[in-house]
């Protein structure tokens, strides 16, 4: 009992991952009816804008030091970061530990921006192209970006660690009255499963119950219609493309603590968060989450050391055989509408 | 007994009863046109026919074998061509091999792989697809593009590809909708010219009546997803319940 | 000639001189002049092209056809190298069996692939044959190499021990090689300042891309061609013609599969080591941006796409710094700095930025590849030649692309 509430516990970090860039995916789907090959490097631009924040927190200048000469009679000088001397030791302290939760601020406009330019700079020439073309567009775009970050971050991963308070592990075992030690789940992951939750409730929400978010799920449903009403709908799909990548670039942002960034993580996530989709059902907004979170759970499943000994390997292939069934039994995926790029 | 039979065929699509109880027969040779309303359950039966839809209840009996739950390139081989409202050609493939693909499909059955062999070095073939474009007037464009033809041509390229396979029954959706008079007269002409030149057997589905009524042999009346009433072309026109469910807006 | 039309023959008749006399065009330059560096006329190197060219070729029957987009097909050629090097472990080092294996057991698992996948069309075919591909190599890397079962020996890749049985080697040499003939052995002819190199690998594969491309010029010809041609034309009218689409794209999927394991094999015969790497999808995207690039649906296209890919990438990566630094030496110091800041991320290790902007150019500028793209010029320079259409242009203008 305790070993499978562990496992659901590591699959949810995961999952919640997949979950918020298959969002973002089938939200770009479902508007534009483009196959954004590019969105895991939305993830990856994310994870790499907490990078860039943490590493420019991170600045610092020599100043001498008040106290004097070392042994040699040298002035003495020490190393002061620019946090520290704008806002301060003790705020400038705090905003250095919290560098990642921070970077959501910077990260937010910095990803929509992103998105924007995509959009209107090269996606909105591809809505009538193929989606082989789209594809093969987008997946050039998705080197483009990782190599540009190789370029400048290099090839080695780069550890961003979370904030000093959630560095350390809840022990679920006691809580729940298992053995203690038995049940032991980082703080950050948890953080993170909630941040995902609130994510994901939140684009629901907007959604749901803005106007805006009413008329981009009618757009959804019937662009046609919506637009001869003369409503602009392509001003509302490109902002929607905007906050796909924003929540792509979030997830990347609180991603980093969990797995140190690197240049090809994008692409990593993005072949897992297109099967997630299409067992999702392509162009259902809640398949795409429950098929995040259950494969990311299932997946961790396999990597329990008992699965493991009888099938060896099972956890690298679980989510890909699990795909390859769905899509042979109900080849419209969990929850995919009917008539949805059935072709 | 005729050559499709249609017996107490039923379709729901949720709530709305698109068909009800259709029975419909389609004698051979004859030209049988099926009219009504928009809504009126045209299309849903057609498509019942070619294997698109499958009925909830009832048979659709061809030439004595049942087609119902077969693919739709399994009852084009039992003899029945489809021609649809907006032509459905391979655009991207010149007339000619247009006209070649059926033929091939009539002769190798639904796969063949002749991987190596040359396509036209097949007399057989490259002679009876010339023999049809001709039937069609429309040798002279053979190597264009099929994309660029204008729209009577495409239609015209639609029907020889039907023609060629020499189809037991022809279906025809709409053939002229969005015509204009010109081209949907050389429509009723081209029509009429084969029914002429060969023995077959058409089911036309049609709004205008103009076309209706120029190739129609028997015509069957669809209200709500049932058959109204079925008869000859001038009995129809005088028909009381059909001037009130249909004719009365259309001032045949 | 050989059940050829004129044009098609003239084709292959090109390809077949600028394959077999490779070793002199891709030499243009004296061995010790400073443009030596544009060479390409090494043997490793155009056994590449080759070998790539034949993976294209495969590719463009599948793609080019039908329009299915696989973005897996990196997985065969894994496959097929994998294959190959264990027949050199279980039997001896002769290429022919090990290039038989590897094409019949690429075809043996597209068969499979494609069956499933093919279910699907359009993107999902693409996500599907994406996910098999990443799968295969998940499999490759890690799961078949567990100590009980080592199929694939994992990170290290698959190679040739010595304590391996080699059933047939007998007193056969210990490299590869065709009934005695070993792969690497090469003839350098001399010339003046000039060396040309004629390796027998090379012309092994020279060879069979021959075959290889005669082969797709009769497909593309034959009634089984038209077909694939029609189902990327219209799938719909197809099927209402009586036609079963599904077993056409099948054989489709398994020809071009076989075409990869063929070079996976071919790569192996060169080089006797597998890795799992060669199936990664960033291999598979690869192979399409060389369809692409030369021309998808042309015949001569994916040729051309291959060599030049593999050509770019041999410059692009051998460039350094102190290239450039040679290359800009006449420049102002500021200048040669400039332009060497500019250039550098897109040489040397940056190879992968210049790919990546050369697809994204392909496919928004160049949408039917450089056959396309020559076509258009040579069609511009014949109107300015002859103004007034004569029968010749007009014929010329209705060639359908090739």
């Amino acid at each position: 009992m305790d070993a499978i509430l562990l496992q659901i516990l590591n699959g949810l970090d995961k999952g919640s991952a997949y979950a918020l860039i298959a969002l973002g995916l089938t939200l770009i789907f479902g508007t534009l009816g483009v196959v954004n090959f590019a969105h895991g490097a939305l993830f990856m631009l994310g994870a790499f804008c907490a990078v860039t924040i943490s590493k420019l927190f991170n600045l610092s200048h020599k100043a001498s030091e008040p106290s004097g000469v070392d042994f040699l009679g040298n002035p003495k000088y020490e190393d002061v970061l620019y946090v520290e001397d704008w806002f301060g030791e003790r705020l400038g302290g705090w905003m250095l530990d919290w560098s990642v939760p921070l970077s959501i601020l910077f990260a937010i406009p910095i990803m929509i921006g992103i998105g924007y330019v995509m959009e209107r700079g090269l996606i909105k020439h591809f809505y009538k192209r193929p989606h082989a073309d789209q594809i093969l567009v987008t997946f050039g775009l998705a080197i483009v970006l990782q190599e540009v970050i190789k370029y400048f971050y290099g090839a080695n991963p780069i550890p961003t660690p979370a904030p000093e308070m959630f560095r350390g592990s809840f022990d679920f075992g006691a809580a729940l009255g298992f053995d203690a030690n038995t049940i032991i789940y980082p703080y950050w992951r948890m953080v993170y499963f909630v941040f995902s939750l609130v994510i994901i409730g939140g684009v629901f929400a907007f959604l749901r119950f803005t106007t805006f978010g009413m008329v981009v799920r009618a757009g959804m449903a019937d662009r046609e219609t919506v637009g001869l009403l003369g409503i602009d709908i392509d001003r509302r799909f490109t902002i929607m493309f905007g906050i796909a990548a924003a929540v792509a670039g979030l997830a990347g942002v609180m991603y980093t603590p969990i797995n140190s960034p690197n240049y090809h993580m994008g692409m990593d996530f993005l072949v897992l968060s297109f099967v997630v989709v299409v067992v999702g059902g392509m162009g259902s907004l809640p398949g795409a989450v429950l098929a995040g979170f259950l494969l990311g759970v299932l997946e961790s499943f396999a990597s329990m050391n008992q699965i493991k000994s009888l099938l060896p390997g099972i956890d690298q292939i679980i989510i890909y055989l699990v795909a390859i069934a769905i899509l042979l039994t109900r080849p419209r995926g969990l929850m995919g509408r009917k008539g949805v790029m059935e072709e | 007994m005729g050559l499709l039979e249609i017996k107490n065929v039923g379709k729901r699509f949720g709530g709305l009863k698109a068909l009800d109880n259709v029975n419909l027969s389609v004698a051979e040779n004859t030209v049988h046109a099926i009219i009504g309303p928009n809504g009126a359950g045209k299309s849903t039966l057609l498509n019942c026919l070619i294997g698109k839809l499958i009925p909830d209840t009832g048979s659709v009996m061809f030439d004595g074998q049942s087609v119902l739950g077969r693919k739709p390139h399994e009852i084009n081989q039992m003899g029945i061509s489809r021609v649809f409202q907006t032509p459905e050609i391979f655009g991207d493939l010149t007339v000619f091999e247009n006209v070649m693909i059926p033929i091939f499909a009539k002769r190798d059955g639904a796969f063949a792989l002749h991987a190596l062999r040359r396509v036209l070095s097949d007399r057989d073939i490259v002679e009876r697809t010339e023999m049809m474009l001709a039937d069609v007037n429309m040798l002279d464009k053979r190597d264009a593009h099929a994309a660029s033809l204008s729209r009577g041509d495409k239609r015209r390229l639609e029907m020889a590809m039907c023609l060629s396979q020499q189809p037991k029954l022809l279906l025809l959706d709409e053939p002229t909708a969005g015509m204009a008079r010109a081209d949907t007269n050389n429509t009723i002409d081209l029509l009429k010219e084969i029914k002429h030149k060969r023995d077959i057997t058409m089911c036309i589905i049609e709004h205008d009546m103009h076309v209706v009524f120029s190739l129609a042999e028997r015509i069957t009346v669809l209200a709500q997803g049932t058959p109204l009433v079925e008869d000859s072309p001038d009995n129809i026109k005088g028909h009381p319940k059909v001037r009130e469910a249909y004719l009365g807006e259309a001032q045949v | 000639m050989l059940g050829l039309n004129k044009k098609d023959t003239t084709i292959l008749i090109v390809v077949a001189v600028l394959t077999m006399a490779a070793p002199f065009i891709l030499n243009p330059f004296p061995t010790n002049s400073s443009l030596a560096q544009f060479n390409a006329g090494y043997p490793d190197l155009m056994q590449r092209f080759v070998i790539y060219g034949i993976f294209a070729i495969g590719f463009n029957i599948l793609f080019g056809l039908t329009g299915y987009l696989s973005f897996g097909h990196a997985a065969f050629l894994g496959i097929g190298s994998y294959s190959a090097v264990w027949m050199f472990k279980l039997l001896s080092f002769n290429v022919i069996p090990a290039i038989a294996l590897s094409i019949v057991v690429a075809g043996l698992f597209s068969v499979v692939i494609g069956y499933i996948s093919l279910r699907r069309s359009g993107i999902y075919f693409s996500i599907l044959t994406l996910a098999f591909a990443q799968m295969s190599f998940n499999l490759a890397y890690s799961v078949l190499s567990n100590p009980k079962f080592n199929l694939t020996n994992g990170e290290t890749g698959l190679q040739v021990y010595g304590s391996d049985p080699q059933y047939l080697k007998g007193s056969g040499p210990d490299v590869t090689h065709i009934f005695g003939l070993e792969m690497r052995a090469t003839e350098t002819l001399k010339l003046g300042g000039w060396s040309f190199d004629f390796n027998v690998g090379y012309y092994l594969c020279a060879l069979i891309l021959l075959v290889s491309f005669y082969i797709s010029v009769r497909i593309f010809r034959s009634p089984f061609g038209m077909m694939l041609r029609a189902v990327k034309s219209n799938q719909q009218r197809m099927n209402y013609t009586g036609l079963n689409s599904r077993p056409y794209t099948l054989a489709a999927f398994v020809i071009s599969g076989m075409y990869a394991g063929l070079a996976g094999g071919l790569l192996a015969a060169m080089d006797p080591l597998a890795g799992a790497e060669r199936m990664q999808w960033t291999a598979s995207g690869e192979v399409v941006l060389m369809t692409i690039l030369g021309g998808a649906g042309t015949l001569i296209g994916p040729v051309l796409g291959a060599g030049f890919i593999k050509y770019f990438e041999n410059i692009f990566s051998k460039i350094n710094d102190n290239v450039l630094h040679t290359w800009f030496a006449a420049l102002p110091d500021g200048m040669e700095d400039f332009l060497i800041t500019i250039v550098h991320p897109f040489v040397g290790k940056g190879w992968h930025l210049t790919l990546g902007l050369m697809f994204m150019a392909v496919v928004i500028f160049l949408p039917g590849g450089l056959v396309q793209g020559g076509q258009k010029i040579g069609r511009l320079f014949r109107r300015r030649g002859a103004n007034a259409p004569g029968p010749e242009g007009e014929a010329a203008r209705k060639q359908p692309a090739e």
